[in-house]
């Protein structure tokens, strides 16, 4: 059964497609990469997903139901959004922003439970992020930033965790990082979509990539189907001498983080 | 840097302020009054010349600077999360301007004389229009941006209209009446102010009471507070609804008291660990004894002429900006 699946999404800004009948599904414990250029729709399709922008027709469905008939609050604690750029506008310090994370779990007056600072304890062991808990998060490196806001994203115990370029101006360790958190949470029954501009970090991390191009699905399937020397000069008009060869190093690449 | 202290602790020591100087408010004036003779007086039914001190012109006076500095402290510090811009102030979406312009027409054309009413009702018509105003040029689902430009343009347009009137005065002394009205003042305060005051106020502060937890998701932004299940539409409604009603009737009977919304916020920010839905209750109570502080000070300062509070609370406010102005340089270097 699927988690999440849009069927025909469209959506288009002032006569201009931004998506044109894209389908996509997402079943549990996979992570799906959604791969694409600059302007593929990539990210507005998470958008979509996330419910912050309404496609203009489709039809979207979490498990059996469709999302139009799930109460807000509920869809919060189902679904998390990582947005591309995240900006903290408080100083707030870390642990206060992972508390964040559990207000779709939260009575109107209720203060946090048991339950919810268990679940924050364990974020933040998980994501690294004991010795900066009380640190303000404008003081934090790059790296720590985005492993904060992702722990943030699953102290909601999310089923789909949504995450847009989260690797994005990270260095190649602190990549590793954010991907294997995202790698744990599906291995815990859970399930991602992120967009990635990496294909390596994409073919070795995510069950099945979906390249997006113009607003259209070009390919989906498991990463060696969709990372075809046809594929990517069509999508990333980028072409590779020897090109079979270079995608077979890029999809065997083994990927090792240093423990620290 | 200054900590984080447990809400209750905080909310306690911030009650026992205010209500010190609530208190201290009914003590000090031109004249000093036991306070206790006083309240004996007034519950013995005795028409005492005490009794009448306390319960015409202490009392009045210490409950609207309570209630209008209590709105301006809570409603400064939804307006800071909601726009997520430590500069605002609840004046900045024409609440305050609009009722300025609601209170002026009402003194201009001396209904005001006529009706002790006919003042506060203006204010609070002009507030919600100027909101409302804002609110429909800005568009439902506008960005921060173009509600902030909408609400300087209905600012400037109301203050526009307010030197229009002025400058058509029909005597110089509707001039003065209107220019030391706009000063900010708790002189001449009435229990009828209050009633009228309150209604308005408490709608407001009623509005507020369940948004604090969005104000929190705001911190991350608005598509992130979306995903976590916030009616951003819905907020700002409500928010604005909520400052109008609330501001409104505190400047339409107050006078325009600035600096309170702006600068309590950031006073208290540190103590509440930076987060928006904790700063409202604290920012309320702050605002209360920041504007009860600055009344009791303007009827201790030896002038001929009682300085008004809206002047004390500029004079206090303004090199507090201009200290955040030179903190925030400091920190974008």
């Amino acid at each position: 059964m699927s988690l999440l699946r849009g069927t025909a999404l469209s959506l288009a800004f002032d006569d201009h497609a931004i998506l044109e009948a894209v389908d996509i599904e997402l079943k549990r414990g996979e992570m799906l990469g959604l791969i694409g250029p600059n302007g593929a729709g990539k990210s507005s399709l998470l958008r979509c997903l996330a419910g912050s922008t309404q496609t203009d027709s489709g039809v979207l469905q979490l498990g059996e139901q469709r999302i139009e008939d799930i109460p807000r609050n509920e869809q919060a604690r189902r679904i998390a959004y990582l947005p591309q750029q995240t900006e903290v506008h408080w100083p707030l310090s870390v642990e206060r922003i992972i508390e964040l994370g559990r207000i779709p779990h939260l009575e109107p007056w209720g203060k946090l439970s048991e339950r919810d600072q268990q679940m924050i304890e364990q974020v933040i062991s998980g994501a690294d992020l004991l010795p900066f808990r009380h640190r303000p998060f404008n003081t934090l490196s790059g790296g720590e930033r985005a492993r904060v806001l992702l722990a943030r994203a699953l102290a909601s115990e999310p089923e789909i965790l949504l995450a847009d370029e989260p690797v994005a101006a990270l260095d190649p360790a602190h990549q590793l990082d954010v991907m294997a958190m995202l790698a744990e949470h599906c291995s815990r029954g859970n399930a991602v979509i992120v967009v990635l501009h990496d294909l390596r970090l994409a073919a070795h991390f995510c069950q099945r990539l979906q390249l997006l191009h113009q607003g259209r699905t070009l390919a989906v399937g498991k990463p060696g189907e969709v990372l075809t020397p046809d594929n990517l000069e069509n999508a990333y008009q980028i072409h590779l001498p020897d090109s079979q060869s270079a995608i077979d190093t890029l999809l065997n690449i083994t990927w090792k983080r240093i423990p620290k | 840097m200054l900590g984080e202290i447990r809400q209750a602790r905080l909310l306690g020591l911030l009650c026992v302020i205010a209500g010190s100087l609530f208190l201290a408010s009914l003590l000090f004036g031109s004249q000093t009054i036991p306070v206790f003779q006083a309240l004996q007086e007034t519950f013995a039914d005795t028409s005492s010349v005490l009794a009448l001190i306390l319960t015409e012109v202490r009392l009045p006076r210490a409950l609207i600077a309570l209630f209008a500095g209590a709105t301006l402290g809570l409603c400064g510090a939804a307006m800071q999360a909601m726009l997520r811009n430590p500069l605002a102030s609840p004046g900045l979406i024409g609440s305050a301007s609009g009722a300025a312009l609601g209170a002026v027409i009402a003194l201009y054309f001396g209904s005001a004389a006529l009706s002790q009413f006919s003042l506060p009702l203006g204010g609070i018509l002009g507030s919600l229009g100027a909101t409302l105003l804002v609110y429909l040029l800005a568009g439902r689902n506008a960005c921060t941006l173009t509600l902030i430009l909408a609400g300087v343009a209905i600012n400037s347009l109301s203050l526009a209209l307010i030197s229009l009137l002025l400058n058509l005065a029909p005597s110089p002394y509707a001039v003065q009446e209107i220019v030391l009205w706009m000063m900010g003042s708790l002189n001449n305060s009435s229990m009828d102010n209050f009633w009228i005051m309150l209604p308005g106020t408490l709608l407001g502060w009623i509005l507020l009471l369940r948004v604090g937890r969005a104000l929190d998701a705001l911190t991350l932004g608005e598509e992130t507070a979306q995903s976590m299940g916030v009616d951003l539409p819905r907020l700002r409604w409500r928010i604005f609804l909520a400052v109008a009603l609330a501001v409104g009737s505190a400047v339409s009977v107050t006078g325009a008291i600035g600096f309170i919304g702006l600068v309590v916020p950031h006073m208290l920010r540190p103590f509440v660990g930076y987060q928006p839905g904790r700063l409202l209750a604290a920012s309320a109570l702050g605002g209360a004894i920041l504007l009860l502080a600055a009344d009791i000070l303007v009827r201790l300062l030896p002038a001929q002429t009682e300085i008004k509070v809206g002047v004390v609370t500029a004079l206090v406010g303004a090199p507090f900006f201009l200290y955040l102005i030179i903190k925030s340089r400091r920190y974008n270097q």
